[in-house]
């Protein structure tokens, strides 16, 4: 049996455990691309896009348990979007409504692309991901899963069960620049989050070094900077961060964009999302 | 499923596909194994949406679905919107709005609009523009497809239109 649908966590975990090497499929917007090329070989496929258990999310006090095959559209949805704005912006930028429908945050997990619209925001959020096989369970902080461009520390029989963000108190933007509106892929974009419980920004560069980058020593002065009481800060502060942002960016030149654009687009893209979460101060 | 045939729902009626590789698309299993031709194939790579169809409840590419996997699903592509040689509303209105040219985009469109009129009636220029973003039109522009919409929407909301 070449193709396994499975049906529930427990027929997708001893699927893989017969065959560990089999190639995992969720919405197969990135398999089926590299499939239809005859870049990607296909011999054993376990079809995890249909299990209810990785399909469900769960809001749970402070934090958010999302099944690995959550679509982008499930997580533009209403109560999604309120609960965690910024990962809804992100899915809301990606590719088209058909891309969407079918495209899973496992599967950009699974992916690792630098250039994946959801890492950013759940590096900024520190995110926690379970991983399990038919015999062991793991929790992996997002950090230590994504490993480089394209490459993550998933090892054979394994699949991506659930990531667990926390639900945070405050404003939250993503913004993504790419050549036209739909279906981009991004050249540099921004995350950014605020914690007013521990007065805190939490931010995040993507597309602009092969794993997602958290700008930290902007966060820290931003976030000593912002009149929490208001939601406040001062314009100048607003030009630094954007600055620090920007020296923190360790991007390359491809045909997408050059290393000094997208430079740019970060310092552009930091101050904009700052300025949309923070009122300036009028002095 | 058995190593030499898996089954597939289109339109309502059950095929079966016999001794097919396990990479194929949805979209080459519907025009290639299934005669159904409708679904147009255009990029391969989900880029177009002239492979539109629609799968249970949601319109997805089908070049970027793995037919093994669509097993026990309702997949609804154009030949399924209307009885064979009759014309379905949205169908009727792109003619009337003159929205086809090539014809290549059309399917798809049709696909993605008569969904989008199941859900919504009444839908304004921007829900159309964001319903139909992931269907490339290379000839027409859109002006005439968006005009086809209203045309299509105000027929399903029994009004009448010159
Ligand atoms: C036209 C088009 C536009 C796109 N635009 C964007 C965009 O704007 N932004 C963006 O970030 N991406 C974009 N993508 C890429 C793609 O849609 C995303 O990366 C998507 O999240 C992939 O999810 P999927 O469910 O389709 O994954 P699949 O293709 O099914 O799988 C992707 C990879 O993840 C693995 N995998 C999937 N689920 C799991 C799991 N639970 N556990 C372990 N491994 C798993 C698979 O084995 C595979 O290696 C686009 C793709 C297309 C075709
Ligand atoms: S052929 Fe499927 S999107 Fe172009
Ligand atoms: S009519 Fe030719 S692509 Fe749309």
């Amino acid at each position: 049996m070449p193709v396994t649908v499975a049906r529930s966590l427990d027929d997708a975990l001893s699927a893989l455990e017969e065959h560990p090497n089999a190639l995992i499929l969720a919405g197969g917007t990135d398999v089926m691309v590299e499939v239809n090329k005859g870049t990607r070989p296909v011999e054993q496929v376990i079809s995890i896009g249909r299990v209810p258990e990785l399909q469900d999310w769960e809001h749970e006090g402070d934090w958010l348990h999302l099944g690995a095959a959550v679509t982008y559209t499930e997580l533009m949805g209403e109560e999604l979007s309120s609960l965690v704005p910024a990962l809804a912006q992100a899915a809301r930028t990606v590719g088209s409504p058909q891309i969407r429908n079918a495209g899973t945050i496992g599967g950009n997990l699974g992916t690792s692309s630098p250039a994946g619209d959801t890492l950013p925001a759940l590096f900024a959020l520190n995110a926690i991901l379970t991983i399990r096989s038919k015999t062991t369970v793991k929790e992996v902080p997002i950090d230590e899963f994504i490993t480089g461009v394209k490459s993550n520390s998933l090892n054979p029989g394994e699949l991506i069960e659930k990531i667990r963000v926390p639900v945070l108190e405050g404003p939250q933007e993503f913004c993504k620049i790419g050549p036209r509106n739909a279906m981009v892929i991004s050249v540099a974009s921004f995350t950014l989050l605020t914690d007013h419980q521990e007065k805190q920004v939490k931010s995040c560069l993507g597309t602009v070094g092969p794993v997602p980058i958290r700008p930290t020593e902007a966060e820290d002065f931003i976030s000593g900077e912002v009149n929490w009481e208001q939601n406040t800060v001062r314009p100048e502060v607003l030009d630094n961060f954007a600055a620090l942002c920007s020296s923190a960016a360790r991007p390359i030149d491809d045909h997408r964009g050059s290393a000094a654009y997208r430079r740019h687009a970060i310092r552009v893209l930091s101050r904009r999302a700052a300025s949309r979460v923070f009122s300036e101060e009028i002095s | 499923m058995s190593n030499d045939f898996y089954t597939l729902k289109v339109n309502g009626e059950n095929h079966q596909v016999l001794d097919a590789w396990t990479g194929e698309s949805l979209l080459w299993v519907l025009r290639e194994r299934l005669g159904f031709p409708g679904a147009k194939n255009a990029c391969e790579e989900g880029e177009c949406g002239s492979c539109s169809v629609r799968i249970d409840e949601e319109i997805v590419c089908s070049c970027l679905v793995l037919a093994g996997s669509a097993i026990d699903q309702e997949i609804t592509t154009i030949e399924g919107l209307a009885p064979e040689g009759e014309l379905g509303d949205v169908q009727q209105a792109f003619i009337e709005a003159g929205a086809v040219q090539c014809g290549f985009c059309t399917p798809g469109l049709l696909v993605t609009i008569d969904h989008l009129l199941e859900e919504n009636q009444n839908p304004d220029d921007l829900t159309v523009r964001e319903a139909i973003s992931g269907n490339l039109c290379r000839c027409t522009g859109y002006g005439r497809i968006l005009e086809a919409v209203q045309i299509a929407a105000a027929s399903r909301r029994g009004e009448n239109h010159e």
